[in-house]
């Protein structure tokens, strides 16, 4: 540079700072990697779970000092957790990356099928993994994401459970009809026994009241009709469902302060006595065999399916069936190894889960696996479904299941009528 | 010296680094956003461009309406209240304890340092009704009242939130107050004394004119803190019941991050700008005449 006139020198000068400058930034900005940093071609084995399941990481954890140590020796895993409500955003944002985990939760069958178009989900459909699904579970997977997108990891019905001792004390049938659940509900309030237990942060296991109601008063299409334009949340036998479960709101069955109460509160609530009825998944079956969580001990709960409506056109025996939290994989996980951890996976979590967790999976369970009283009352009641529906959010956007879960409080507290709870599920609908 | 700062190209050389990280850094995202109002669609879908259409949903969309409604009137309270606690305790650490009043104010300013979050959880156990009364209920309880479900209703939210954030910045403005109240020279409060001011007379004669610039700085920082306020209601109240304590920030990153709608989420993002941009420019304005009326 000696040799130069320095007007030349200080002309070179300036792009040399703007290279080192544009370097430091490059160097600033690099080493970000996280559990969605390294798919595909990655050295780990990344899972993004969430915290309100334990189950997955758990026997996952379980897999990979066992059944699947030689694909955890090539691949390590890695389980992140994050809380569910965070789940969409997360995956939306990696997604935006292109670095989604290898496996993640994918509780959302919209936001689902929208990663899967952009080509961000690997198809299960005629993979070695397919073969270890069960026919039921993967009806229920193509019903809701329109394609085999995700690993059955749990295969749920849903229903109520109650104290059996509770309802023998006060001389509680189990309700047949809506009308015999607000009876018997009228009676337990009187006893002075809280009757109903329900997670209000979450919402949805008060929302999931109303799309029961609403497919046993107008049949297992009543949600599809919506979705196909032919009726609208609005109308006045969709704002009943609402207005039913706002009536038990409105008596204070539900307990007080429902907005505040959070799942594992609402769980503990039925577990330790203080509620005689728990609306919920069969995902719920681990924590009832925990003799530590629950202190009403596991022969003391029963099962009911959601009660009919007098008059309408569902019956009791359509269940409403989920996978409950089940896990995508990414389209960028086919190499060896993680095809390896895949179909170790598919084959031995049935197995698993239901001898760990009591958990029942979508997987075939492959071995001959020893199960409680309730697991199989939820096994034959599944066995035996020969219709299954789907939950109030399941069809609908991601806004729609803001809205439902955030306002399912409010109308359960009246601060919501059940008209504009509607009308504004419709506005969801009608955005998107 | 003269002869390098006379010399455009120095000048380049020494302003390109930082002009560069920050344009990178502050601006192209600012562009950027700017950019995403005229389209829909998200980082997963791709997106499609959509003129204004997303300008024009700001009119028509009601959940802009209440978050919109509800950020004003939050702003409001929690700035006036910021304010004027600020003011309040600043007075009483100059003129009532005066060089004693190290281990108030520090104690007054301890909310500032503790996370927005930590302070939001304290909060929401004080205001507990279930699975068992919090502190406020109890002691409601204990004078014979009932107990409230204070996040159940909009307006009880509400004022949960309105205490929390007084409690969490009144030391930051009582601070800010308090060095502007002793710029005032002591010649002058002294000749006041000797006038016969007392009490509020000086306070608002004397303290409260000399005062003013930084009276008006502190506005300016709480108004535009408190229209952009996101952490504390997420943490608190997230926005519920329902969407009663809903901010345009909180609508706008729900738009955006949880619906998908970065076009949408980035035109609230441009109104928020406006109008912290409007209400900065308004009391600026009406400082300068305040000023030179006096």
């Amino acid at each position: 540079m000696a040799g130069y006139p320095r007007s030349i020198r200080r002309a070179m000068s300036l792009p040399a700072v703007v290279g080192v400058t544009a370097l430091a930034l490059t160097a600033c900005s690099g080493g970000g990697d996280d559990a969605g940093g390294d798919s595909g071609g990655g050295s780990e084995f990344s899972v993004l779970s969430v915290n309100e399941n334990t189950t997955v990481s758990a026997v996952l954890e379980a897999l990979a000092a066992d059944q699947c140590a030689t694909q955890n020796e090539a691949m390590p895993l890695a389980v992140e957790n994050l809380p569910q409500a965070q789940l969409g955003q997360q995956l939306q944002l990696l997604a935006g990356q292109d670095a989604l985990p290898m496996m993640f939760g994918a509780d959302n069958p919209t936001l689902t099928k929208e990663l899967a178009e952009a080509g961000q989900v690997l198809d299960l459909e005629g993979t070695g993994a397919a073969d270890n699904f069960e026919p039921a579970a993967v009806a229920t997977i193509e019903n809701l994401y329109d394609g085999l997108w995700v690993l059955p990891t749990e295969f749920n019905i849903e229903g109520i459970w109650y104290n059996e001792q509770v309802f023998a004390d006060n001389g509680v049938e189990v309700p047949a009809t809506w009308d015999d659940l607000v009876a018997a509900a009228e009676t337990l309030s009187a006893a002075g026994v809280q009757p109903f237990s329900a997670s209000g942060e979450q919402g949805w296991p008060l929302t999931r009241l109303i799309s029961g109601y609403l497919y046993r008063d107008l049949g297992p299409e009543a949600l599809q009709a919506v979705v196909d334009g032919d009726a609208k949340l609005t109308d006045p036998e969709y704002v009943a469902g609402a207005q039913a479960v706002a009536d038990l709101g409105a008596e204070g069955w539900f307990g007080q302060g429902v907005g505040s109460i959070d799942y594992d509160t609402a769980l503990n609530t039925f577990l330790t006595g203080d509620a005689a009825m728990l609306y919920m998944g069969s995902w719920a079956l681990s924590n009832f065999a925990n003799p530590e969580q629950n202190q009403i001990g596991e022969d003391n709960i029963g099962f009911m399916p959601f009660p009919d409506v007098e008059g309408g056109s569902g019956s009791a025996d359509q269940y409403p069936a989920n996978v409950g939290l089940p896990f995508a994989v990414s389209a960028k996980a086919t190499s060896d190894d993680a095809q390896a951890w895949l179909d170790c996976i598919a084959e031995n979590y049935g197995t698993q889960a239901l001898t760990e967790a009591n958990q029942i999976t979508g997987f075939t369970v492959n071995e001959e696996v020893e199960v409680g009283e309730l697991t199989a009352t939820v096994q034959e009641a599944i066995a035996a479904t020969e219709q299954s529906v789907l939950w109030l959010e399941a069809p609908f956007s991601p806004q729609f299941q803001t809205v439902s879960t955030t306002n399912a409080a409010p109308l359960v507290t009246g601060g919501v009528t059940p008209e504009d709870f509607m009308s504004q599920l419709q506005a969801a609908i009608d955005a998107a | 010296m003269n002869d390098v700062l006379g010399d455009k190209k120095a000048i380049a050389v020494l302003i390109g680094p930082a002009l560069l990280i920050y344009s990178l850094v502050m601006l192209l995202p600012i562009v950027w956003s700017l950019g995403y109002t005229f389209f829909d669609g998200n980082a997963i879908s791709g997106f499609t461009f959509i003129g204004t259409d997303n300008l024009a949903r700001l009119f028509t969309d009601e959940n802009v309406r209440q978050a919109l409604g509800f950020t004003l009137k939050y702003a409001v309270v929690v700035t006036i209240g910021q304010v004027a606690l600020g003011y309040g305790l600043s007075l009483l650490y100059v003129f009532v304890l005066k060089n004693r009043s190290g281990l108030v104010r520090t104690l007054v300013f301890f909310p500032v340092v503790v996370p927005t979050v930590a302070v939001a959880l304290l909060f929401q156990k004080m205001f507990e009704i279930a699975p068992q009364n919090g502190l406020v209920n109890s002691l409601i309880e204990l004078t014979g009242g009932q107990a409230v479900d204070w996040f159940g209703g909009a307006n009880t939210s509400f004022l949960v939130l309105v205490l929390l954030d007084l409690w969490r910045s009144m030391g930051f403005y009582a601070v800010l107050l308090f060095t502007g109240l002793l710029d005032i020279p002591e010649e002058v409060l002294e000749a006041a004394r000797i006038d016969g001011a007392t009490g509020a007379t000086m306070v608002a004669r004397i303290v409260l004119p000399l005062s003013l610039p930084v009276l008006l700085s502190s506005l300016i920082f709480s108004i535009n803190g408190t229209l952009k306020v996101f952490d504390s209601i997420v943490a608190l109240t997230n926005g519920g019941p329902g969407d009663a304590t809903t901010p345009l920030t909180l609508y706008m990153y729900n738009t955006a991050f949880r619906f998908g709608d970065y076009g949408f989420g980035s035109a609230i993002a441009l109104l928020l700008t406006l109008i912290c941009l409007l209400v900065t420019v308004f009391i600026f304005r009406s400082t300068r005449r305040d000023l030179s009326e006096s």
